[in-house]
């Protein structure tokens, strides 16, 4: 059974205007979300994987601007869309979760009042129903007492709270498809686990489609069976989650792997990848992470390289992706495997 | 806590402070190099006449007893005699209070009327065309003394083009109030919109720029609801702070435009005063504008606490 | 994280600084705003200086058989009601308000950064004294304290700096504290206490080179304000007495003659805005330039 994809991006671009110039913060992005799929999308801050996000529902930050590409939602292309189109889609197909819940969340409105917003506006319930719809969202969520809670106002709520409450309102316009800008990255860990477990739950419960954004790979490997690897505003690597952490293919997500701390594997120390991601404003010739690879030969900096086909639904970003193959058979990331 | 008990908790705050005013007004009269009451007196006094006044002012008595009879006269109302009119400074001070109240108002809602909308098209508009113009506006107003932008008015609107506004005085009746006023109400206000239209246009991107707004957006509503909805009532809150802040600068440009404008109000009275040597009507004005700002702050406080439900929590 | 040693947190902290400064040296002939405001404010200035030689009367020469005329070679903006030229008096206006602006705010700005860092680096008992004196002095108009204690005082220039450094050092100690407590929680700050470095050495060889910055740019917009200040008390007559030439006594006479010779009062007036718009782009510049990027 395969259906259409719900989302896909061809080749986005996106550009920012800075003082010091233009910088291209996604260059050729490219990749699919299935219906009822978790896609995880991982990267360091300033790989583009948040921009790309933001792209993907519209709403880019000042001073950024989409200057080539595609990308087709639900079957409509929201680049070439009129605001008015891209705005229908919002919230009733796509919405998003924020990862600062105190400063997404309208600091002088009721948290009852922002999870009816969109059923009494957008899907035309009376007030009363918006306001039942609101208390059953606070409950699929998790929140007790959610009829004396709907009357609170967002600081008078702790932190695992808001971020449920966020997760209700992206729900509340019962969209195809969540954005999850790092939303646990704000919160205490034994919460984030609480939200994490959450999310899983409610996507596989309400078939929704999920993109997660996260620098954290022990989360995306807890929330998506899919993921893409992003440096420098490139995808370097895509696959389920479960064969590329066994067998990355992409010396940056072996990097990545090496310096999570995994209690399962005792190490000598830490490994972390020398050097720091490239200016985008002068990104470096050829491979975008050849000045901090290993593996690095000549071949590597004379050209541009493509996302190359390494196996089933798998693509990695290498000339040399049997090196990282290698380096991974002598020494296993993950035990057992 | 409830609002009650804030409102409670400012007015405890106050209290210090309008502890120091008085102090400082207090203080005036004796940094005034020499013998106050000689300077008074003029040089023609005798000895004798000098020892009576000063003796009748409490003037042979220790500072912080002659502090507290004067503490203890305020308490009671008292703010001591006119020299030039020999009647009470307060007296003179409640009878042109109302003319300085009319422009300060007026100032207000005018003030308000011309920067808010500048202040939100150049936030909206944010980087483009209008947005500079309309910032270009400060640069060229902040150097405009007070009392020159109300002589170029006078000039422009009480001299030439029609003459639709009298040059000076008071008038008589509402609306001779309002045409009187008119002029005078709109160089305060003037003074004041390059400083608001600055501190407003930079709280309201902050408004627009924030992540609940983006949250707004995802939620696919309107730009119209987006802004009457989640910009607009947090654009306020923090338009109540500028303003506040402000406003103790409105009150004191009220004091050179009424000397402009030739208006009864209790600024001319003090410069007035200021010339005759009136020591006890200078000082009850001052501390009268003392204490209408620090009014204008406390209403300040609880309208910001009645908006912003954030407050009350601390 | 071991706690790293005195001369460590010297360096961190240092190239803080220097950073700073490296970028204002190359940018600012290239920033308009500071530009256009170093020229206005250039040309006033040099006016004001060369004075005697630029002009052709002296300030306070009357020539009573050539009243309230128009401009001519000889008087290039007219005379005045007592034959005095106008431009003479222009100029050497300029050297009263601005001598006396530029030196008034040197006080209030030793005086106010002082006392703001001191509130916000220690906090506690000497923030809330020092903020107790800062509300005082906010509860009065600015005007009407400056020209009330200018009253008390008397007029005359030095009374005038006294009560402007009484009324104006509030702001900068405002700025200053709000700059002192957001540095504080900042990196190079908790390198240096952990480094040992004593309060003094933490206070005005580390924190208060990072947060001059903005006194220095509030200064800008001060002195606007206290010319002003100057040029208001000249028109109330509280300010520099005639027959010395002020901007503000100017107009104040000029207003007289409002109806028939409206220059009298205008001139001098344009030459406030004029000298204060070179002073607010100076300001608006040096903001732009000295904002870390």
């Amino acid at each position: 059974m395969t259906r259409e994809p719900l989302v896909r991006v061809r080749d986005l671009q996106v550009e920012f205007q800075l003082a010091r110039g233009v910088v291209r913060a996604v260059d050729g992005v490219s990749f699919d979300v299935e219906p009822g799929e978790a896609l995880g999308l991982v990267g360091e801050s300033g790989s583009g994987k948040t921009v790309t996000l933001r792209a993907l529902v519209g709403l880019l930050p000042r001073g950024a601007k989409l200057v080539g590409g595609t990308i087709e939602v639900d079957g409509v292309d929201v680049t070439a869309a009129s605001d008015d189109t891209q705005r229908e889609l919002r919230g009733t197909t796509v919405s998003m979760i924020f990862q600062e819940p105190m400063t997404a969340l309208n600091p002088v409105m009721r948290v009852g009042d922002q999870i009816a917003e969109e059923p009494l506006v957008r899907l035309g319930m009376s007030r009363s129903a918006a306001k039942a719809r609101a208390l059953e969202l606070m409950a699929l969520v998790g929140i007790p007492d959610p009829k004396r809670r709907a009357d609170a106002y967002p600081h008078e709520l702790s932190g695992g709270l808001r971020q449920r409450i966020m997760i209700a309102i992206a729900l509340s316009g019962d969209p195809k498809l969540v954005l999850c800008d790092e939303p646990t990255t704000a919160l205490d860990v034994t919460i984030q686990d609480q939200i994490l477990k959450l999310l899983r739950q409610l996507q596989r419960e309400l078939d929704v489609s999920l993109v997660f954004v996260s620098h954290d790979l022990a989360v995306i490997a807890q929330t998506c069976r899919r993921l893409a690897v992003m440096y420098a505003g490139q995808v370097v690597e895509t696959g389920p989650v479960a064969e590329v952490f066994r067998e990355p293919r992409h010396p940056y997500t072996l990097g990545l792997l090496r310096a999570v701390p995994d209690f399962e594997i005792v190490r000598d120390k830490l490994a972390s990848i020398p050097g720091a991601p490239p200016d985008l404003a002068s990104p470096p010739p050829g491979c975008r992470f050849h000045p901090r690879c290993p593996f690095v030969q000549d071949d590597c900096i004379a050209n541009a390289v493509p996302l190359i086909e390494v196996g089933d639904h798998r693509a990695a970003r290498c000339l040399h992706h049997e090196r990282v193959v290698e380096d991974v058979r002598r020494e296993p990331v993950i035990a057992g495997g | 806590m409830t609002l009650g008990q804030y409102v409670g908790r400012r007015l405890l705050q106050m209290i210090p402070v309008v502890f120091g005013v008085t102090v400082l007004v207090f203080f005036m009269i004796h940094l005034v190099p020499g013998d106050p009451a000689r300077t008074v007196l003029g040089i023609q006094a005798t000895p004798a006449r000098v020892a009576l006044v000063r003796h009748s002012w409490g003037l042979d008595k220790p500072l912080y007893v002659q502090y507290w009879k004067f503490m203890g006269r305020i308490a009671h109302g008292n703010l001591g005699d006119s020299l030039f009119y020999g009647v009470s400074a307060g007296h003179l001070v409640l009878e042109r209070l109302p003319v300085t109240l009319w422009l300060i108002v007026l100032s207000t809602i005018l003030a308000v009327a011309i920067s808010v909308p500048l202040a939100a098209i150049a936030a909206v508009k944010a980087d483009r065309p209008t947005d500079h113009v309309i910032r270009a506006v400060p640069l060229v107003g902040l150097g405009f003394p007070p009392f020159f932008l109300g002589i170029v008015l006078l000039l422009l609107f009480g001299l030439h083009f029609g003459r639709p506004f009298p040059v000076g005085g008071y008038g008589n009746g509402f609306f001779g109030h309002l045409r009187s006023m008119f002029l005078p109400a709109l160089t305060v206000a003037l003074v004041l919109t390059p400083i608001l239209i600055r501190s407003l246009r930079a709280s309201l991107l902050e408004v627009l720029e924030s992540e609940y707004v983006t949250t707004a957006r995802s939620k696919g509503l309107s730009e119209k609801r987006v802004l009457r909805k989640h910009a607009l009532r947090n654009a306020v809150i923090s338009m109540v702070s500028v303003l506040g802040v402000n406003i103790g600068f409105l009150v004191g440009g009220t004091l050179v435009i009424e000397q402009v404008f030739a208006l009864p109000g209790i600024g001319q009275l003090m410069i007035n005063s200021i010339f005759q040597r009136d020591f006890p009507v200078v000082q009850a004005v001052t501390l009268v504008f003392a204490i209408m700002v620090v009014l204008v702050y406390l209403f300040t406080d609880i309208a910001h606490a009645l908006l912003d439900p954030r407050v009350r929590f601390d | 994280m071991s706690a790293i040693s005195g001369t460590q947190a010297e360096l961190l902290v240092h190239d803080s600084v220097v950073e700073h400064r490296r970028g204002f040296r190359h940018r600012w002939y290239r920033t308009p705003s500071f530009v256009a405001g170093l020229t206005i404010l250039g040309i006033v200035v040099l006016a004001a200086l060369a004075a005697p030689l630029i002009t052709q009367h002296g300030p306070n020469d009357q020539d009573l058989l050539h009243t309230l005329q128009g401009s001519s070679s000889s008087h290039w903006l007219g005379t005045d009601d007592l034959g005095r030229d106008v431009w003479s008096r222009l100029v050497y206006g300029a050297r009263a308000d601005l001598h006396i602006a530029f030196l008034a705010v040197v006080l209030p700005f030793i005086i106010g950064t002082l006392v703001g860092l001191l509130a916000g680096y220690y906090g506690g008992l000497t923030d809330t004294f020092a903020s107790f004196f800062v509300n005082i002095v906010v509860a009065f108009p600015f005007y009407v304290l400056v020209i009330a204690l200018v009253f008390a005082l008397g007029s005359g220039s030095r009374n005038i700096y006294i009560a402007i450094t009484i009324v104006g050092w509030v702001s900068y100690t405002r700025i200053i504290r709000g700059e002192v407590l957001v540095a504080k929680r900042k990196d190079y700050m908790l390198a240096a206490k952990s480094g040992g470095l004593s309060d003094f050495r933490i206070l005005f060889r580390h924190l208060l080179p990072n947060v001059i910055t903005q006194s220095v740019i509030y200064a800008c917009s001060d002195i606007v304000l206290d010319i002003l200040a100057i040029v208001t008390l000249g028109y109330l007559g509280l300010g520099v007495q005639p027959p010395t030439p002020d901007w503000g006594n100017m107009i104040a006479s000029g207003q007289t003659y409002l109806t028939t010779h409206w220059q009298l009062a205008t001139f001098p007036g344009i030459a406030v805005v004029f000298t204060a718009l070179g002073l607010a782009l100076l300001a608006d510049g040096l903001a732009d330039l000295l904002r870390p990027e």
